[in-house]
């Protein structure tokens, strides 16, 4: 065999002192890093085989291991730097388009952390939602132009509304792309929240036929597992059209990651490729797309809300535009840091735009056009805490999905290593030893543990800004004040600069 | 049997009411003059037979389950998309991704179909969707076609190939049955042929007979086309083309 050029990602450090060859790292490890050696009655560690999940370091009962990045260093170089020398080498090798998982991880500007949020001084009073009334009820769905009221009751037929307690839900994860006691965990969560998961294209497992009122089913171009009964179990339909880690490109879910129950949920045959293709092929133009909505709106008697999902990219305004005239209730926009199971690692890390810019650019486009009422707007793809959520209300979004924070608050590590099928927190994969290891009653309370959190603090940064309603924050761009941006980006953003 | 005139009736109202007459428990509905309106069928699980004289326009039966769709007529783009069960059967040409993501049922064609058709087609289980086309298919036929079982005829395409470019790239599953009429340059390279078995033998007889019962066709002449099978190279096209980073 021809020599390999590659080198380990991270270095394993035990200490020996600590260590009690109880093997608990060697049982943990799905990856095979550390083996017991028998001759020599103690364990040994392949790093080269070690991602860097931290499961063998949070279990380890003595904390006797540490896991760092290998500390190799290449000749220094402005303009190769190691990721781009240890590509070359591993593409020379295979002849393979590099796969990687969850979001873009380059250090390009995280503009939620160049806005910052306003506060009451002395000109109006703050409150206090620990005492006063706070109001982040979120309703998405088409709201009509006027109200009519007669006789104190609400006249207009208002077209069908999702309502939130929170205005986050869980982005859409597949089955297949993580386990089902994953998507357990979320379906409890957001049940027991008052908000929504979302199937993502791999159908509704048969054990989560009882959560559809706080699910969305979505309907990708792949069509897996879509048949009646799993658009009427749905509160909501989201037709994606694209993802923020992937813009463009369909999707893989390779066989072997097609067992028994996922082929009974994607009804399709085990061990066969799950291939959705990059375009639905029913839908190139908005006028198709507008086909698609109002099939999906007919063959549910128009009593749902039909999303439709995109990648945030250049012309986003417009597109968005169409969609909203093509008949959708809500838009859901996904920025380029948006994570998937498995993505080609270009794609991911170079195609897309970031969301704060998009949602700007969207809401302030619909606005321009008279049609905002029209459709909800929903963003995902990089939120990390309640104050990203807040800033994300104040350019205009009706609320937010979470896909990356959620699998986080179930132990993800992000150690991107999803497509490998071998996640060692029971997450992104299909394997009964690994998936047991996510106790789906323990998953659910960590993840509404993180909504309810959440909850508060948006409460807290609105009764600091004197605001009693989160409609009240919708739009409300004078909230912001950014730091550290051009004239340009102030612009698009439609903020002012901190101090003026 | 219930008759609807479609004439100048917006589609959502036609809709309606051939929903309305199979829940008061229609067995037979029959729509006249319909022209263009769209989603007929659209999402209904029943057994009822629906007839169609005149042209239904695009989403014809899509999410349909279950039940009898006969059209005299020309069908158009995106017949029996992502049907789960039930029978189409359309007395004329089919336009573009007819049988689109189809789980299961029947389609049967008399004529001619457009692009990508047939693209997706899956089976599961005992759901395996059959498509049955007496005419030429345009480009991209079967494109990623991961099940299912199409019957290609090419009647009345002598001398010009029944299947256009770019046919069955992608394919992972199903089997295509293709008249002896084509150019093997158009095909993709993740299809192969394949020797027809006893079984295919007694599938295309029964589905033939079909056809040639549904749109009047002297059926020992059809029974007698030569028809070459095709099958998936693999079930995993694109298993090997990554490198993980």
């Amino acid at each position: 065999m021809a020599l390999s050029y590659a080198v380990p990602n991270f270095l394993i450090e035990r200490d020996e002192s600590r260590c009690i060859d109880c093997q608990v790292c060697v049982r943990q490890c799905a990856n095979e890093v550390h083996k017991f050696d028998e001759d020599d009655e103690k364990i040994v560690s392949d790093t080269m085989k070690c991602v860097n999940c931290h499961r063998c370091v949070v279990l380890c009962p003595t904390k006797a291991l540490t896991v760092r990045e290998f500390p190799l260093e290449f000749k220094k170089n402005g303009h190769w730097k190691s990721d781009d020398i240890k590509s070359i080498y591993i593409q020379a090798e295979t002849g393979g388009v590099l796969l990687a998982g969850m979001g873009n991880d380059k250090p390009y500007p995280i503009y939620w952390d160049k806005m910052l949020i306003n506060a009451s001084q002395v000109t109006n009073p703050s409150i206090d939602p620990l005492r006063e009334p706070m109001e982040i009820k979120t309703f998405l769905g088409r709201k009509p132009a006027s109200l009519e009221i007669e006789n104190g009751k609400l006249k207009t037929k208002l077209p069908p509304q999702l309502e939130l307690e929170v205005p986050v839900m869980f982005s859409a994860m597949s089955f297949g792309s993580i386990s089902l006691n994953a998507h357990k965990s979320l379906a409890r969560a957001a049940r027991e929240v008052g908000t929504f998961f979302n199937t993502g294209e791999g159908g509704l497992h048969r054990d989560l036929a009882d959560f559809g009122d706080n699910c969305i089913v979505q309907v990708a171009s792949g069509r897996f597992g879509v048949h009646q009964e799993y658009l009427d179990a749905g509160s909501a339909i989201e037709i994606k059209i694209g993802q923020g880690a992937k813009p463009g490109i369909g999707g893989h879910l390779p066989g072997e990651k097609v067992g028994p129950e996922v082929s009974q949920t994607r009804m399709i045959p085990e061990g066969s490729d799950a291939i959705s293709p990059a375009p639905h092929h029913d839908i190139y133009s908005i006028e198709d797309l507008r086909q698609l909505i109002y099939s999906l709106k007919e063959a549910t008697n128009y009593k749902k809300p039909v999303f439709v999902k995109i990648a945030a990219v250049h012309n986003v305004a417009a597109i968005a535009s169409g969609i909203a005239r093509a008949g959708a209730d809500v838009i859901a926009i996904d920025g380029f840091r948006g994570g998937t199971g498995a993505a080609p690692l270009r794609t991911r890390d170079s195609v897309g735009i970031p969301i704060e810019f998009a949602l700007a650019a969207v809401d302030t486009r619909l606005r321009q056009e008279g049609i905002r009422n029209q459709v909800s707007l929903v963003i995902g793809g990089s939120i990390r805490n309640s104050s990203d959520i807040v800033k994300a209300v104040a350019l205009g979004a009706d609320a937010v999905y979470i896909g990356t924070a959620a699998l986080m608050a179930l132990g993800c590590h992000l150690c991107q290593k999803c497509y490998t099928g071998k996640c060692n927190w029971g997450i992104a994969t299909q394997d009964p030893r690994l998936v047991k290891r996510l106790n789906p009653e323990i998953g659910a309370r960590r993840a509404a543990n993180l909504l309810k959190a959440w909850k508060h603090e948006i409460k807290e940064l609105l009764g600091g800004m004197g605001i009693n309603a989160l409609e009240s924050l919708r739009g409300n761009r004078l909230m912001l004040r950014g730091i550290d941006l051009t004239e340009k980006e102030l612009e698009i953003l439609g903020i002012k600069a901190a101090g003026e | 049997m219930v008759t609807i005139d479609a004439k100048g009736v917006y589609y959502k109202e036609l809709n309606e009411k051939v929903k309305e007459a199979i829940s008061s428990g229609a067995e037979h509905i029959e729509l006249i003059n319909v022209n263009g309106q769209r989603y007929i069928g659209d999402g209904i699980s029943a057994s009822a037979k629906i007839t169609i004289h005149g042209i239904p326009g695009n989403d014809m039966a899509a999410f349909m389950n279950g039940p009898t769709i006969e059209v005299f007529g020309n069908g158009q783009d995106a017949v029996g998309n992502t049907m789960n069960s039930g029978t189409i059967v359309i007395h004329g040409n089919a336009g573009d991704v007819t049988g689109y993501a189809m789980r299961g049922g029947e389609i049967f064609i008399k004529g001619n179909v457009g692009y990508r058709v047939g693209i997706h087609m899956k089976a599961y289980q005992d759901k395996v969707p059959v498509m049955v086309i007496g005419g030429k298919a345009g480009d991209f036929f079967a494109e990623y076609m991961a099940g299912g079982k199409i019957i290609l005829l090419g009647l009345g395409c002598e001398g010009e190939s029944v299947v256009g470019r770019y046919c069955a790239t992608g394919l992972h599953g199903g089997t295509l049955y293709i008249r002896n009429n084509f150019e093997e340059r158009y095909f993709g390279k993740e299809v192969q042929r394949d020797e027809l078995t006893m079984e295919d033998k007694e599938f295309l007889k029964s589905y033939l007979t079909r056809f040639s019962d549904y749109f009047g066709y002297d059926k020992q002449e059809i029974l007698g086309l030569d028809f070459i099978k095709f099958v998936p190279v693999g079930s995993r096209p694109y298993g090997n083309m990554y490198a993980k980073w």
